[in-house]
């Protein structure tokens, strides 16, 4: 892909937030996320407290907020779930704009809305200021077990080209006249699929020889 | 679709965090047994596989798509332990690197489209082997049940967490008709694509389906009779 190393959501930048330990910055994200979900719905000040300081370190890392603010349609499906709630909770009803809804709906659709930009705001400044393998390494020092830090490396390392090969094979598909519209193609997309994963797996064997080849005993060595 | 932060309440999220904690542990110890020393280059070679896969998008109709959540797929091609340890590993990725689902929902995550998806899944493949005939043919159909069944199945833990943790004032009823009902057709549509998706895998490398290995051990080596010597 276009650049050697970083992914999709990273920003490079040299702020006190992108040098910071990965593994200090995943124990604060997490820490910071649980406060935010357990503080009760109607302590509205806290929420403004929270924001600010998310948004303090976003100013911190110099991400531009536009870069971040680009990147939350993760949360559009979700928006929607709290945009029904109050037409189909429970409870007192209450009258906004001349429409009848439930007050406890209400109140849950602002929590779940501003718990969930928070959570995803935070998660995209961790994503934005820090690189896979520093991620990698804070995950080893939190104690993850060694091989499951191990399979997300490897998974990390081949994520681009695994996707980069589907969608060679979509540029494939295309320019022999394919084109999926309804449910009776897809026999091809499976079939693409299918394939994808022996090529993935067949990838999978060689990079294990490849790695015997090289004296790997089962451990990684330290980088 | 994943589960964000704020969703559940705190404990409960603390609470699944520790079962999927606990499960992830069962399966590496289990994955080694499935695939030993190889375990680290292949469970992350076929994690990235189910990343791309959610990737590609079936179209349904009138311009809506869908795509595959994969866990059953996972649990018939490398095996049950190794397919929840790549699910988990996917989700920890989307989570830390894509902001997508929450940090404190990785848990409910883990639990309800990993754990649950590939245990049901794998529970219903490994059922209907011991009922269906044991020919390769079989293969993909039972994998297109079991994805059938591990969809809904997930919907329900869903909504079990939520009687537990939820933080919105819904009835259960409701909320249990709505997202089953919905999942029912989304395991349709994942029951079709593995089926499709097994099946062009057996095809081809029947040796590489995790879940096609008892069908292949039976078969016997016939020795042929050596050709008539000429003349």
């Amino acid at each position: 892909m276009g650049s050697p190393h970083g992914h999709k959501l990273h920003f490079h930048g040299h702020s006190p937030i992108h040098r910071a330990p990965a593994h200090l910055k995943i124990l604060a994200l997490l820490a910071f996320v649980l406060v935010v979900v357990a503080t009760p719905k109607h302590w509205f000040a806290a929420y403004a407290v929270h924001l600010a300081v998310v948004v303090a370190v976003v100013a911190i890392s110099r991400v531009p907020p536009t870069y971040l603010l680009k990147r939350m349609v993760v949360e559009v499906p979700f928006v929607v779930f709290a945009v029904l709630l109050p037409f189909v909770a429970h409870g007192p009803q209450t009258e906004v704009l001349g429409v009848s809804v439930s007050e406890s709906g209400l109140l849950s659709a602002w929590a779940l809305l501003a718990k969930g930009t928070l959570g995803v705001l935070a998660s995209l400044t961790l994503a934005a200021t820090t690189e896979p393998q520093q991620l990698l390494l804070g995950l080893e020092r939190l104690r993850l077990p060694n091989l499951l830090v191990q399979i997300m490396g490897f998974m990390v390392r081949y994520l681009d080209v695994v996707t980069t090969e589907m969608h060679r094979m979509r540029i494939a598909r295309e320019s022999r006249g394919f084109t999926a519209r309804n449910p009776r193609h897809w026999p091809v997309l499976a079939k693409s699929a299918g394939a994808l994963f022996i090529r993935s797996y067949e990838r999978g064997e060689r990079v294990h020889l490849a790695m015997l080849s090289r004296g790997y005993t089962g451990r990684m060595p330290r980088s | 679709m994943h589960v964000p932060d704020g969703f559940l309440d705190a404990p409960t999220s603390v609470a699944t965090g520790v079962v999927a904690a606990a499960a992830v542990g069962v399966a590496l110890r289990g994955a080694r047994r499935e695939l030993d020393d190889r375990t680290a280059p292949l469970a992350g070679l076929v994690a990235a596989f189910v990343f791309a896969t959610q990737m590609l998008n079936f179209p349904v109709a009138s311009g809506t798509s869908g795509h595959l959540l994969g866990g059953a797929l996972a649990a018939v091609l490398v095996g049950p332990f190794t397919g929840l340890l790549c699910m988990a590993t996917v989700f920890l990725v989307q989570c830390l690197l894509f902001a997508d689902g929450g940090i404190t929902a990785l848990g409910t995550n883990i639990d309800l489209m990993g754990v649950l998806t590939v245990a049901v899944g794998w529970s219903v493949f490994k059922a209907l082997q011991l009922v269906l005939p044991k020919r390769l043919s079989m293969v993909a159909p039972a994998a297109g049940v079991a994805a059938l069944v591990s969809v809904p199945a997930a919907a329900l833990g869903f909504v079990g967490l939520y009687a537990v943790g939820g933080t919105a004032d819904l009835s259960l009823d409701h909320l249990a008709t709505a997202m089953v009902g919905v999942h029912l057709l989304i395991g349709i549509g994942e029951a079709a694509i593995t089926t499709l998706a097994v099946g062009s895998i057996v095809a081809v490398r029947p040796d590489l389906v995790h879940g096609a290995r008892r069908v292949l051990e039976t078969r016997e080596l016939v020795v042929r009779a050596p050709a008539q010597a000429q003349a």
